[in-house]
C-alpha cells in the first residue's frame, strides 16, 4: 500500500521535519493568533510575513465528511482502491482541515462526526506523513 | 506579424470594479464547431485537432460572413487537455511525424495562433497572444482585446484533445512523489481537480440543506436531454440514447458518491467564435450577440480542502462581480449556462447567481421541478459538458444561439435577451454575459 511521497521544499521543510519527528507543527500568526495549513509565505489573514511562527498543535480533530476513492487517477494508489478519503477538521481551529485515509477503518464504514487524533505513517524510508485515527 | 502580449492586463478579477466600460461595444458575430470525436485515432489526418480547428474557424468565419483577409486577431487557448495526463505530458510525440503542416506536435495535439495563421493563410493577423488561458477566461480576454483595439475581427478558439488511453493517467499522476501544491493532497489520494474541489462541499451541502447525492439525477438527465437536442454535440452526433434515472442511480462510482454520469466525457474537438466590435458586427451576416460584461476570479484555498462555506463565499463573490459589471441582477438573466463538468458543482453556481430566485439550499427542489428547455425554467439549456462531451463550449454556443433565436429544438419559450455562460471552478475561471441588445 505505498502512498505517494511528499517532497519538502523551502516553505514546507519545517513542517515535514516536524512530521518526521512525529510532531504536527503548523504556521501560527502572532499578529492575528490564527493557524495556517498548508504553509504559505505570509499570513493569509493579515498579510504579515514576519509574524508567522511555527507552533506545535495538539493533533485532535473530527471527521467532517468523507468520500471513497473507487476509480482515482493516481497510479501508485490504484492497488488501495476502494479507500476512504476523509476530511478532518482540527479542534484547535476548525477552519484548518486535513485529509486522511483513516488507517484501519474499512472503506464505506467511516464514523462521520467521530473524534480523531493524529498519527504518523511511513511512506518511504525516513519519510512519514500525518494520518488520523479514530479514538474512543 | 505576431505581437506576443504576455503582459497584457485584460482581466476583470477584482471586487467592486463597477460597470464594464465597454459594455455592449463588443459582439460575437459567428461560431463554428468541428465534429466531436471520442479520441483522435492517431492516423486520420482530417480528424486531427489541427484539421478540426481549421474547420471550426472556417465555419465561424462563414457564419459571420468574414474573409480571411479581415481576420486581424487569433486568440487560441494553448492548453488542450489531451492525452494521458493532460498538459505537457499529453503530447503525441515521440513518434515519426507526418508531412507538413503536421511535421511537429503543432496541429496534432497543440494549436497556436501562429500555426493557424500560416496554414489558414490569414495575411493580416496582428494580434495572436501566447499564454491564452482556458475558455472561461479566454472569452473575457477576447472581449477585452477587441474593446481595447488590440484587434477588430478576431477568431477565438478552444481546442480540446483526447488520445488513446485512460484520461489523465500519465504525467505527474503516474509519479511516486508529490511536489509543490500536490504534497498536501496527493499522498492521501487527491490528484487535484474539480472533482475533489467539489465533492466534499457537495457532501456538506447535502447534510446542511437536506437531500442526497442522487437528487442530482433530474439535472444530469436534463443535461443529456438538452445534449440530444444539440446536433453538433458528442451525444447527439453519436446516436446515444437518453440517459434514464435508472441508468444514473445504478452507475458506478468514481469518487463515491460521485458517479460515472456526474463526469463529462473527454473528447477530441474544436470550436471557434468570431469576436468583433459591435459596430462591425451590425454589418455582418448574423444578428450580433453583444458582450455585456466579462469577469474572472482566482481565490486561494484557505486550507487543504475548500469547504461549503468557502465555496459559497467564492461563488457569491463571482456572482457579485458579474452582476455589477453587467449592470444587471439575478432577475435580468434569461439564459443561464453555468459549468457542469462534474454535476456536483452546478448547484453552487445556480444558488450564487440566484437564477429564477433559487436561494442557498433550494437547488435540488429546483432540479426536481420542470427545468426542460420548453418549460418555465430552462436551466442550462446548452446541456453543458454532460450532454455534449467535454468541449467546454456548449454553454457559449447555446447562449449565442438562444439570443439569436436560432437554438432549434432547444430554443427556450421564455424571454431570451440576456445569457450568462461560464467555464469555471468555484475557485477560478471566468463568466461572460451576453445580450441581444447592447444595453
Ligand atoms: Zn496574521
Amino acid at each position: 500500500m505505498p502512498k505517494i511521497i511528499p517532497v519538502a521544499d523551502e516553505l514546507s521543510k519545517t513542517f515535514w521535519d516536524g512530521v518526521n519527528d512525529k510532531r504536527l507543527i503548523l504556521q501560527h500568526c502572532a499578529a492575528c493568533d490564527r493557524l495556517q495549513y498548508p504553509p504559505k509565505p505570509a499570513c493569509q489573514f493579515c498579510g504579515s510575513g514576519e509574524k508567522l511562527e511555527w507552533k506545535d498543535v495538539e493533533g485532535k480533530g473530527h471527521i467532517s465528511t468523507y468520500i471513497v476513492i473507487e476509480d482515482g487517477r493516481l497510479n501508485r494508489r490504484m492497488p488501495d482502491q476502494p479507500y476512504n478519503l476523509a476530511l478532518i477538521t482540527l479542534d484547535e481551529d476548525t477552519s484548518v482541515n486535513f485529509y486522511s485515509n483513516l488507517p484501519g477503518v474499512p472503506p464505506y464504514e467511516v464514523p462521520v462526526g467521530s473524534a480523531v487524533e493524529v498519527m504518523f505513517e511511513e511512506v518511504a524510508p525516513d519519510q512519514l506523513i500525518h494520518e488520523w485515527k479514530v479514538v474512543g | 506579424m505576431m505581437a506576443t502580449q504576455n503582459q497584457y492586463q485584460w482581466r476583470r478579477d477584482k471586487d467592486g470594479l463597477g460597470v464594464w466600460d465597454h459594455r455592449g461595444k463588443v459582439a460575437v458575430a459567428g461560431y463554428g464547431h468541428s465534429p466531436v470525436d471520442r479520441r483522435w485515432d492517431e492516423r486520420s489526418m482530417d480528424q486531427t485537432l489541427g484539421a478540426y480547428t481549421i474547420l471550426a474557424c472556417k465555419l465561424a468565419m462563414e457564419d459571420a460572413g468574414v474573409t480571411p483577409a479581415q481576420i486581424d486577431g487569433i486568440i487560441c487557448c494553448d492548453s488542450h487537455i489531451a492525452g494521458g495526463s493532460g498538459g505537457t505530458a499529453s503530447n503525441w510525440a515521440p513518434r515519426p511525424y507526418f508531412d507538413p503542416p503536421y511535421d511537429s506536435e503543432l496541429g496534432l495535439t497543440l494549436i497556436n495562433g501562429e500555426w493557424l495563421a500560416k496554414v489558414m493563410e490569414l495575411p493580416n493577423v496582428k494580434f495572436a497572444p501566447t499564454g491564452v488561458p482556458t475558455i472561461g477566461e479566454m472569452m473575457g480576454m477576447a472581449a477585452q482585446a477587441v474593446a481595447d483595439g488590440k484587434c477588430n475581427t478576431c477568431l477565438v478558439i478552444y481546442p480540446t484533445g483526447n488520445l488513446e488511453g485512460r484520461y489523465r493517467r500519465g504525467g505527474e499522476n503516474a509519479e511516486d512523489y508529490a511536489k509543490g501544491a500536490r504534497q498536501w493532497v496527493a499522498p492521501w489520494g487527491n490528484h487535484g481537480g474539480n472533482d475533489f474541489i467539489n465533492i466534499f462541499p457537495h457532501n456538506q451541502y447535502c447534510l446542511k440543506y437536506g437531500g442526497t447525492h442522487d437528487d442530482l439525477a433530474p439535472f444530469v438527465i436534463n443535461q443529456h436531454r438538452n445534449g440530444l437536442l444539440t446536433p453538433w454535440g458528442y451525444n447527439a452526433s453519436h446516436g446515444l440514447e437518453q440517459l434514464t434515472v435508472e441508468d444514473y442511480v445504478t452507475s458506478r462510482y468514481i469518487l463515491n458518491p460521485l458517479r460515472l454520469w456526474d463526469c463529462d466525457r473527454p473528447v477530441n474537438a474544436s470550436a471557434a467564435y468570431l469576436f468583433t466590435t459591435a459596430e462591425r458586427a451590425r454589418d455582418m451576416k448574423q444578428p450580433p450577440v453583444y458582450v455585456l460584461n466579462h469577469s474572472q476570479h482566482n481565490f486561494p484555498n484557505r486550507t487543504t480542502q475548500p469547504d461549503l462555506d468557502e465555496i459559497e463565499d467564492w461563488t457569491d463573490r463571482a456572482a457579485k462581480r458579474m452582476f455589477e459589471g453587467a449592470g444587471l441582477g439575478p432577475a435580468d438573466v434569461d439564459i443561464f449556462n453555468p459549468y457542469d463538468g462534474y454535476a456536483t458543482m452546478t448547484q453552487f453556481y445556480l444558488e450564487a447567481f440566484q437564477w429564477h430566485g433559487v436561494k442557498r439550499g433550494d437547488a435540488f427542489a429546483f432540479y426536481a421541478d420542470d427545468i426542460r428547455v420548453e418549460g418555465p425554467h430552462p436551466f442550462s439549456s446548452s446541456g453543458g459538458n454532460l450532454g455534449n462531451g467535454r468541449t467546454r463550449t456548449a454553454m457559449y454556443t447555446d447562449s449565442i444561439q438562444q439570443l439569436r433565436g436560432a437554438a432549434g429544438p432547444r430554443q427556450v419559450t421564455v424571454r431570451a435577451e440576456t445569457a450568462l455562460a461560464a467555464f469555471v471552478t468555484p475557485s477560478s475561471g471566468g463568466w461572460i454575459m451576453f445580450g441581444k441588445h447592447p444595453s
